[in-house]
Formats: structure tokens, sequence, C-alpha cells
């Protein structure tokens, strides 16, 4: 931490959050919101002066709530920056009348009501994620009656307990009666691998962090009774085994169950009843204490940020890596990298194994001062061109400039294009060539398609990022669904022409689904609004000419989504079972008009 | 234009002498090949115009594999590549590289998904996986005989990090990139760095401090 702090390459703002992100991979522009801290940070010296005086009483949010601090205050000792900060939300003001005291005893005079919230703008080449994670809030289910009975404690809150630095100097006290326990019980698995409370997931670190937690009960107190609750004990990674082995040979009392039932007795003391699975019998333990073993979830920025990056979630709600076994640290968002549980839930030197990965991922790119731009673009034909302006209305990055008055052409900034193709899409005139998915790539890919047999297939439009993605991911889940469907991969939902659509149809497909990422999770901003757009129009259209709306098809899958491809599949393969070669026929009669 | 041309490539020559494409049907060890006839999915590709080669092939990805293509990429005097294989996302980056090291356009490849969404997804259907296989293939020669050499341009890259979070994770991004040489912001919500790493006690297997 302090070498980071101490760092000359490395800026450090804290009570800052990241409110908008611009750009690409090389030049992304990073707006932060910086609150104030009233403190000035380099003139702070931390020595604790202001606290003194400070009147006002709060609880302290390090010790989760089991010590307190003033309204002005140092995060923790070894706090980098080490700065005193002051809450404006609980200071009494500088209003001298009422207060005023830690401004008189500040003899560096570095305490300053007047400042106030700043935004700054960084310009960066790659970014790193590393949004960490939210622990398990075990209030909303009252797990174990952690909200009535005071001995029931999570295990962070244990953690500050046994902390020489903590609220205690690390005296392991019972709440009730400030008493040393004779005895803790330690609950797994709270908040993880149940779907019914909490998350299905196994949260990685909970079983280990448990069984260090008795290590260190029984090196301070060899005669307490320490049992441990579990489904089972999850001791993989290096040295772990013997971590365990070395709790079990110190008496720690290992008990296959989880609590079905936990009461308080009056004494404080909690009775809890288990069904023991390994010798198949009921019992009830007296414990003084119990310590929950809670989960790890993710951050609360996560969806802020993901949309703000164009990122994909699993569907446990942590960041998808581009590639789950060659590209564990990267995005799909070229430049975009993941650091520790931002990406998952995993312990310290995991996380700090993936920090390292992805510093190298960055570096890689970083260590020249050019990088090559994104090759699939589009062009604009001059002569072709109306200079209407639909194409520079619906570029999500502004990519595109023309003057519809001055009837100038338009003209593609090939630096800011990504490739999206909706211009290429909404151009009524054929003037924009989207290069890579050109309209007669596509037209042909349909031909091809659709030569033999087309009543018997399913033709498909997939976006690169999200439903072709998880189209693969049913493929690696071994999955099955029906093989009907076609799939022809473009950069964004937001390519697929209205021509492609009818063009279909006029080859004889009897449905035709368009697919891309949810409303939100667009790889290009928002592209997939005018998918939206105009799926809804050629349906309108379809009705109007007597054709069935319901036979073009819009669906939104994300890369995580595998199962729900297949059962898009599926569905699909149903809908096309009620399209008749009779039907087929007309539709071609009819578009052939 | 080679002299050593296959007997199909001869009877396929198209009006549009221009494009030759070969084709290769990855097998995949048995991931694709056992649901899918990669064999008469070959010799459908080699009937169509402009296919100068058409084969099945054992890993394309493969050391060996890349190396036969690219030996008929010069030999045959090809100038379109389609492979049937695994899924773009997978190895698009591999061929394309292989492309280039035999002197074409990275962008003159084209890929046939056979393997995630075609044998891994209709396991119990090799007629119908090797219908699909045949099409999927057939619409990338299609696409194929379209490509066009693209460039890749060159942008400025700014040689600055943005790392968001100051916990573990992020400090030690952090620290890795600015001791090699790179500037890097550090964005943290908190008054502090340190994370819920700064607030355990001793850390497993280590049984040491955190800070």
């Amino acid at each position: 931490m302090t070498d980071a702090g101490r760092h000359p390459r490395i800026t450090i703002h804290t009570l800052s959050e990241v409110v908008d992100i611009k750009g690409n991979v090389g030049n992304f522009d990073v707006q932060i919101v910086k609150k104030a801290r009233y403190v000035d940070e380099k003139e702070c010296t931390a020595c604790g002066d202001c606290a003194k005086v400070c009147p006002v009483v709060r609880p302290d949010e390090f010790n989760l709530g089991l010590s307190s601090r003033r309204a002005i205050y140092s995060p923790f000792p070894q706090a980098v920056p080490s700065a005193y900060v002051l809450n404006p939300h609980e200071c009494l003001g500088n209003n001298p009348v009422v207060c005023n005291k830690c401004l008189e005893a500040c003899e560096k005079k570095c305490i300053d009501f007047h400042m106030s919230d700043q935004t700054l703008t960084e310009h960066v080449g790659t970014i790193v994620v590393a949004t960490g994670l939210a622990p398990h809030d075990p209030r909303v289910l009252d797990e174990y009656g952690y909200t009535r009975y005071e001995n029931v404690l999570t295990s962070l809150e244990f953690e500050r307990l046994v902390n020489a630095g903590g609220p205690t100097q690390g005296h392991l006290l019972r709440p009730t009666d400030r008493r040393q326990p004779k005895s803790v019980g330690f609950i797994q698995c709270v908040g993880s691998r149940s779907a019914r409370r909490g998350k299905s997931y196994c949260s990685n670190i909970c079983c280990m962090n448990t069984i260090k937690s008795t290590l260190v009960l029984k090196e301070h107190y060899p005669d307490m009774a320490v049992k441990v609750f579990y489904i089972d004990i999850r001791a993989f990674g290096k040295g772990f085994e013997d971590l365990y082995t070395r709790s079990r040979r110190q008496g720690v009392h290992y008990v296959r169950g989880l609590p079905g039932q936990v009461e308080e007795l009056p004494d404080g003391r909690l009775r809890v009843a288990v069904e023991n699975a390994a010798g198949g019998t009921l019992d009830y333990y007296e414990l003084d204490m119990l310590v929950l073993a809670i989960g790890i979830e993710p951050a609360a920025g996560t969806h802020k940020l993901q949309e703000m990056l164009g990122l994909q979630l699993t569907s446990d709600g942590f960041f998808l890596e581009a590639h789950p076994k060659l590209q564990p640290v990267d995005a799909a968002t070229r430049g975009v990298f993941y650091a520790g549980c931002a990406e998952g839930p995993k312990d310290i030197k995991e996380s700090v194994t993936q920090a390292s990965a992805a510093a190298v991922r960055a570096i890689r790119l970083m260590q020249s001062d050019q990088i090559t731009a994104e090759a699939i673009t589009s062009e604009i034909d001059p002569d072709l061109c109306k200079a209407c302006g639909k194409c520079a209305q619906v570029c999500p990055y502004h990519a595109i400039v023309v003057d519809p008055k001055k009837k100038t052409p338009a003209q593609v900034i090939t630096a800011a294009c990504s490739g999206c193709g909706t211009c290429a899409a909404e151009c009524a005139f054929g003037a924009i060539t989207m290069n890579h998915f050109t309209d007669p790539q596509i037209i042909d890919q349909i031909d091809a398609m659709l030569e033999d047999r087309p009543s018997e297939k399913i033709l498909t439009f997939a976006c690169n990022w999200c439903s072709y993605a998880g189209a693969d991911y049913a493929g690696v889940s071994r999955l099955q669904y029906p093989p009907n469907a076609r799939l022809i991969r473009t950069m964004c939902s937001g390519r697929v022409d209205e021509q492609f659509i009818w063009h279909g149809f006029r080859k004889g497909a009897p449905v035709i689904l368009v697919s891309g990422c949810h409303i939100g999770d667009c790889h290009y901003i928002n592209a997939n609004h005018w998918t939206v757009k105009r799926v809804e129009k050629v349906r309108q259209k379809m009705e109007k000419r007597g054709l069935r709306p319901e036979r073009l098809q819009l669906e939104w899958i994300s890369a995580a989504e595998g199962t729900r491809f297949a059962e898009v599949m599926k569905r699909m393969e149903q809908l096309r079972r009620t399209v008749t070669e009779q039907e087929i026929a007309e539709t071609i009669d009819l578009l052939e008009k | 234009m080679s002299t050593s041309m296959t007997p199909t490539s001869q009877a396929n020559l198209s009006a549009n002498t221009d494009v030759r494409i070969g084709v290769y049907v990855c097998r995949c060890g048995l991931n694709i090949a056992q649901t899918v006839d990669c064999d008469a999915v070959a010799a459908a590709m080699a009937k169509l115009p402009d296919v100068a080669v058409a084969k099945s092939i054992g890993y394309a990805c493969s050391e060996p594999g890349q190396r036969a293509i690219r030996e008929e990429i010069e030999t045959l005097g090809l100038n379109r590549i389609v492979i049937g294989s695994c899924s773009p996302r997978l190895h698009e980056p591999t061929f394309r590289q292989m492309l280039t090291a035999a002197g074409l356009n990275p962008y003159l490849l084209e890929m046939a998904n056979l393997r995630e969404q075609c044998s891994w997804v209709h396991m119990q259907n090799r007629e119908g996986a090797t219908a699909k296989a045949r099409d999927l293939v057939k619409m990338a020669v299609a696409r194929s005989r379209r490509l066009q050499p693209l460039d890749e341009a060159k942008l400025p890259m700014t040689q600055r990090a943005l790392v968001i979070g100051g916990g573990v994770a992020g400090i030690q991004a952090a620290l890795d990139m600015a001791d090699n040489g790179y500037e890097v912001v550090l964005v943290e919500k908190q008054p502090s760095i340190g994370g819920v790493m700064a607030q355990l006690d001793k850390t497993f297997p280590t049984m040491d401090c955190s800070i």
C-alpha cells in the first residue's frame, strides 16, 4: 500500500469515482469525480489533534461499527494517503457559534471547509478494472439470527475483533458481555452455494478463511472449543490442505452439516441444531459465539461500469472475460483488463496473480506509442451520398460528419469508427460500404444458405460480441438444440439491413431471427436501439403486405447465456414448423412482384 | 499461377479466374469429426466454383496443419482461405497470422464455426450436423469470394493506464505497470486504498498480516 502511495508514477485519487469513459483503446477519456476531503491531503500529518476535539461520535466503518470514530477521522492507522478526512454530513459545520474546534486545533491549518468536489479528466490508453467485491449481507435473510442475536457475527466482524489494530486490540470478546467466549462456532457457505439463500456459486475463500480463523483462535486460546459447520471443505490450493490438517490436529471440531436452527439462550449463548450428515444424527451445540462465513458478491458499481465500457457480465453478476481459459484477464473490449474479485470470487494470491497478468496484458499494448486501428470500418461513396444526415444521426461514436443543409456528402472519421455497421444498414441510398461485412458479402451468404431446401432452415443473424458468443457458450456447455439454424455473424445487430431480411424471405426463408446484446449491454454503446426500431418497422411492413410478422423474431442473448441461446433455437424451430411450403411460396410470389 | 493444380481446381475455374479458394475442413481430432462427416463436407466444397482445393485436415491450428495450408497457398496460388473449424472467436487471430506469414492479407480469411455451433450442439444427429456443416462452409465460401484486403491503420497509443479500484488487485496492477515505467492513475472510492484486504487480520496460506 505504501509502495503505491510513494510511487512517483502512480497518481492516487481517493474518494473518487469514474463517472464517464469515452473513446477506445489507446485513447480513453475518463471523467472522475473527486469528492472533497476538506483536509489538505499533502499537508496533513495525521497527528490526530483535530479528531481529539471533534464532538461528533459515529460508528467506524472500517471496524464495521464495532468501534467509533469522529466526524473528522483517519480511515485506519495505515491508510494511504495518510491524511484525515471530514464527513460533511456529520460535521456540525464551520459555524464558529456551533463548532469550529478542529479548525482551531489544526496547527498546520490544513482543514478547509470551502473545498468542493472536483471533476477531473484523465487521458489513458488502457484500463484495469479492479473494482473488488461486496461481502454478502446476512441481514437481508436474517440468516442464523444475525439481526436478532448480538453474538452472531460475520466473518469480517470477527476479523476486526481478532485484529491487534481492531476495536478490542485483538482480544476476542463476546458482544453481549465483553467477555472472552469459551466456545466459537463457524457456519460455512452463508450466502453461497444455495440457489434459495444467496448465490448459487462457491465464494472460493470462505473455507480457507475459516480454517485460518480457527488457527488464530487456537494459537491465542488453546482451550477454546472451536467448531466448524460445513457442507464440504474446499482446501484445494497450494499449502491449503496442510492448514486444514493442522486445524483438525489442534482440536477444531469439523461438523458436516449446516445448522437448521439457531436459538439464543437467556445467558446470551446460542443453541444450534445441526443434522450431522456424516453420522446421520441430529445434534445440539451450545456456543458462546457464532461466526457466519459470508460469501463474495459483485461490487455495487459493477453495472454502471459495465455500461460505460460496454462490458459483459456472467450470470453471477461478475465481469465476463474475453475467453475463460485463454484470455482470462482480458475484457472483450480491447484495452480493458480485469484484476481481482471484479471477475469472480478469489483469494489474495489469485488476485495478485491476476493483477500482474492484467498489468502485463496492458503493457503489451502500451509498449508501443502506436496501436493498430480497427480495419473493419465503414466508407462512404460521395457520388451516391445524398447528404441526408441519417448515418451521422445513428452513429454511436459521432464518427460521421455531414452537413445536410449545405448538401456536402458525409465523411467517416476512420479513427473514431468502431465498425458496428449501423450507418450502412440505415443508408437508404446504398452509399455506405461496411468493410468486411458488405452488402454483397452478406447477400451471398444468404443465397448460399437458401439455395437448396430453404424451408428447413432458420436464417439467424448474430452479433459478434453477445449472441454469437452466446451460441459458442452453448457449444462449450454441450447444450443440444435442433440443427436447422444457420448463423450469419455481423459485428453488431445494428448491421442487419432491412434488405437482408426481405432478401431472406424472397429466397424462401421460413423464419428469420435477428439477435444481439441486451439493451444497455451493446458493445457499440447503443447501436442495438436502431436494431429494435428497424425490426419493428419491417414487422409493420410485413403485416401490411399480408405476411405473418412473427416470422421475423428479435432476441437479446448475452455472451454468457448459452442456455438461452439453445432455448431460443428450440423456439425458433417450433415457429419454423408452423410455416408451410405454401406460405413460403406465397411470400416469394408477393415479394418478387 | 502455379503449375501443380489439382484436377478439381482445373475443373472449377469459373469466369472469375482471379479468385482461388482453399477450403480446409478441420476434424479437430474427433471434436468435429465424430459428429460431422468432414470428408463429405470437403468433397461437396470441391465442386463449388473458384474452389481450387478442398480437403479435411486433422488439426488446422497445429503447426503441421498450418504449414500444410501455407504450402498450398504457395503451390496452388490460393488467395482466399476458408477454414471450417472451431469458433472464429478462438482461432481467427491464429489463422490471420498464418495468412500474413504466407504473404496474404489477413482479411482474406473466412471461418465456418463447425465445432461450438455445430458438432458440439448436435451430437446425436450426425446427418443434421453434416448438412448444417455443409451449408456453413458453403456460406463461408460464398462470402470469401467477396472478401477484400483491408489495411489496419495506426493510431496513437497513450502510454498511461487507469486502474479502477484500489484494493489488493488494483494496487498490484498499478505497481507492476508503474515499475515498468508507465504512468498510472489509481481511482479509489474510499478515503484510503487497501480495500477489503486491509480489514483482514492474518491471511492464508502464509498466516501473516495483510497490510
